[in-house]
């Protein structure tokens, strides 16, 4: 009797070690940050060895799925359940952002508006309760990132980026191979353009805007939606890129290819967040 | 059905022995570290939250010997408050979460028919990302400065200003934040995907049901806490300014968010419970659950309130009196389908054909406690009311109510009526009953004089407290100890029925209806429904 045996048209896979494996490696690397974030020596090479261990857990298990699929062993339930998971993972990652732009609602409708009110006077006379605020207490001479400059490239190149991907869709359900890795490649392209656009837009902030992370709320809530949004598109880039060789290796038939489609979700997701951060962080 | 569970849960399934390609099955440790069955991992979720359950009931007893009397005795004041912040959090997330997602693994496919969880890889990850978290609270009270003495809700600013505790307990909770997102989103695609045919969703058990909404609050509210603690660490490390004012923000914006959370995960404990107490008193009266369709909409509006009353817990922040009546209401509100419930369970017991097990004695101290501590929860709603009790001992009264007759007496109950079946064994019925009224009895002896404690003024969290407490406090604490000692017995309980316990029937519960009763022996096999049953 062996565990592989399909079951309900349904596979069970095998014990694995691989989660176990990213159980250290998550010690590794959180018990590093801590560490690292509190100046003890040891907590950079804790964090490097606990990501360098994430990433090879990654390449096993999610090698050992890709085996799996290409094998024949994901019937249509198989493919549901994916489809189920990746949508309310998806909504796990909405509600992570919701929390971040609460915090921003929040300072721009209350906590800064309150800051001048008749309560605080004592402690700060002279606060300018405007957007973009600083806060009363932290040094203010920062200069706000406007919209219509590299933001509003970025948005394009996102929003081309969505055009793209779904041509490549289109070429897979085809069948139309070429037409499928041209259009991947591009919009890999479009999102490795974006997050360069957004390095420079960091260092040019730092360098000549004087808008930090320490900048009051503004600088906080800036860097830390757009940062968390960046690191998203980092991530979605990188799951482009292994959906493109596997592409490139013919992986994907018109009518089984799942991964590429909860990519697809993934990047439009981190689209729809960037229009929201566009609105409310750069524009308003 | 080749394979069974002997009496220490190991698998007969003759693959042990001999190398099948590299895939064979592994034995001993390394077969709990890499299992993907969903019976294996419930098991592992079990004992862990009852060792966690203990060592977070150890730190209750440091808590009560030390407002044994008043003035200071034991323990230092910081190491108090690190001793009510990890009680908090372990018994929390470590303790009552974790048992009940081992419920949900155990039950949850011998329920619906399915042959495991959708995802059995992932399922084991979400069980053993939990070590991990725990080693790091642990490894808190060893760093300078000690463990973090913020409370379990982990406010803002004191939480800006520990020391490296804080660090390893933020990252802990984020540790525990992946496991339950991991957790729910596969007993979510394991109850829409893998039911049998002819279970359709007004069919399931209503175990089944409570987990589904459970597994939705907290994949909508666990990404919220950790955005929460996550705005807490760089605020101390990267000098953002979330939580300070002086930079624009505000202390009250991590108690927004926090609830915003924090209140959703009051019924991600309560639900399940509610899901174990719908299987056991049906099957314990003989009859069907009374109005069976009113509970599952019941429980929903439960979820969808649950996110629209967070701010009762902070009435006395400074809130428009506008605000403080939307939540005072939305608040009292809940109460409505909550009611909902407990007429049903008193309306399946009407005429019906009695008996007093253990199981159901659990379900019945549940029933009386746990609408006691609703009761004493509607009191706090009143926000006049509440501005003289905030942080008081009657808030704690309150919330022990429904988190230990509540959630952890509904998880005895599930635990002595699915033991059986687990198991194979029968726990010793006289030893249950003896664990159930000296559980209830101790329980009321410790939490109930602490609403006159409350209601007199005495402040929660405070390791030294006026002479006038005495008396009740130290009532309080005879009973926490005996409660506490109390629980031994049920680990004595269960180490006797799995080394020695009788045989247990086929269906050792006469009304007991659900599939994994009627279509499965007793004990379950390691595999169950490899081929799906169909319900009519």
């Amino acid at each position: 009797m062996s565990n592989a045996t399909p079951t309900h048209n349904y596979y069970l896979p095998e014990p694995a070690a691989y989660p176990v494996i990213g159980s250290v490696g998550i010690l590794l690397l959180l018990g590093g940050f801590a560490m690292w974030f509190n100046d003890v020596a040891l907590g950079p090479w804790s964090s490097l060895a606990g990501l360098l261990v994430l990433v090879y857990m990654m390449v096993l298990w999610f090698g050992k799925v890709i085996g799996e699929s290409e094998g024949g062993l994901y019937t249509k339930r198989v493919d549901v359940s994916y489809r189920w998971s990746m949508s309310w993972f998806i909504f796990s990652e909405v509600m992570f952002f919701a929390g971040f732009f609460g915090a921003l609602f929040y300072a721009r409708l209350y906590s800064v508006p309150e800051l001048s009110s008749i309560d605080h006077k004592l402690l700060w006379p002279d606060f300018n309760p405007a957007w973009p605020s600083a806060g009363p207490g932290a040094e203010a001479n920062f200069t706000p990132m406007g919209a219509w400059g590299v933001p509003a490239i970025n948005t394009l190149l996102l929003l081309t980026s969505g055009v793209t991907l779904t041509i490549a869709h289109f070429g897979l359900l085809a069948n139309n191979r070429g037409k499928l890795n041209l259009w991947l490649g591009l919009t890999i392209l479009l999102g490795i353009t974006f997050l360069g656009f957004q390095a420079y837009e960091y260092s040019h902030a730092y360098s000549e805007l004087n808008l930090k992370l320490t900048s009051g709320i503004y600088g906080t809530t800036f860097y830390m939606l757009t940062g968390f949004h960046g690191f998203h598109v980092t991530i979605g880039t990188i799951m482009l890129i292994v959906i493109w060789f596997r592409c490139l290796k013919g992986h994907f038939k018109p009518d089984h290819h799942f991964a590429f489609e909860g990519v697809a979700w993934y990047w439009h997701f981190v689209d729809v967040v960037w229009l929201f951060l566009f609105i409310f962080v750069y524009w308003l | 059905m080749s394979a069974v569970l002997d009496t220490h849960g190991k698998a007969h399934d003759g693959h042990g022995d001999h190398d099948d390609h590299g895939h064979h099955t592994p034995t001993g440790f390394m077969r709990w570290v890499t299992t993907t069955n969903h019976k294996d991992i419930g098991t592992m979720y079990l004992w862990f939250s009852f060792a966690m359950f203990l060592f977070g009931g150890v730190m209750a007893m440091v808590i009560r010997a030390e407002l044994f009397q008043p003035g200071m005795q034991i323990v230092t004041p910081e190491f108090f408050n690190s001793m009510t912040t990890y009680h908090g959090l372990i018994m929390v997330f470590g303790a009552i979460m974790p048992a009940f997602v081992g419920f949900a693994n155990w039950q949850i496919p011998m329920m619906i028919g399915a042959p495991d969880m959708a995802f059995p890889r992932m399922n084991n990850w979400s069980f053993w990302l939990l070590p991990p978290a725990a080693i790091l609270l642990v490894a808190s009270f060893l760093v300078p400065g000690g463990g973090a003495g913020v409370g379990w809700t982990m406010y803002a600013p004191l939480t800006t200003q520990m020391g490296p505790g804080m660090d390893l307990t933020i990252f802990a909770v984020h540790i525990l934040g992946m496991s339950s997102i991991m957790g729910s989103i596969n007993i979510i695609t394991t109850i829409l995907n893998l039911r049998a045919p002819g279970m359709t969703l007004m069919k399931m058990p209503l175990f089944v049901w409570t987990w589904l909404i459970t597994a939705y609050l907290l994949v909508a509210s666990m990404p919220v806490l950790a955005g929460a603690v996550t705005m807490t660490l760089t605020d101390r490390h990267f000098g953002t300014s979330f939580f300070n004012a002086a930079g624009g923000g505000d202390p009250v914006l991590y108690q927004h968010i926090f609830w915003f959370f924090g209140h959703p995960e009051v019924y991600i404990i309560a639900i399940p419970a509610f899901g174990v107490i719908s299987q056991v008193i049906p099957a314990f009266s003989r009859k069907p659950l009374f109005g069976y369709a009113s509970m599952v909409y019941a429980t929903s509006s439960i979820a969808i309130l649950s996110f629209m009353v967070w701010a009762h817990h902070m009435y006395v922040v400074g809130m428009p009196v506008a605000g403080q009546l939307y939540f005072m209401y939305a608040t009292m509100l809940i109460a409505v389908p909550t009611g909902v419930k407990v007429f049903n369970w008193v309306a399946t017991m009407w005429k019906g054909s009695l008996t007093f097990e253990t199981p159901m004695l659990f379900a019945l101290g549940f029933l009386f406690l746990f609408t006691l501590g609703g009761f004493t929860g509607l009191v706090l709603a009143m926000t006049v009311v509440d501005v003289q009790l905030q942080d008081t001992y009657y808030v704690v009264a309150h919330f022990h109510y429904v988190m230990v007759a509540g959630a952890l007496f509904s998880a005895y109950a599930g635990v002595y009526f699915w033991f059986p079946k687990w198991t194979g064994k029968m726990y010793d019925e006289t030893l249950g009953k003896w664990h159930f009224w000296l559980s209830i009895i101790f329980f009321n002896l410790t939490f109930f004089v602490q609403h006159f404690l409350g209601l007199a003024g005495m402040p929660r969290r405070i390791p030294d407290y006026s002479l006038q407490f005495a008396e009740f406090n130290q009532i309080s604490s005879i009973g926490a100890f005996g409660f506490g000692i109390s629980q031994l017995l049920f680990l004595y309980i269960i180490i006797k029925a799995i080394r020695s316990g009788e045989k247990a029937p086929q269906l050792p519960w006469d009304g007991a209806d659900t599939l994994e009763w009627t279509h499965l022996p007793t004990p379950a096999p390691y595999h169950t429904f490899e081929n799906p049953p169909t319900v009519k």
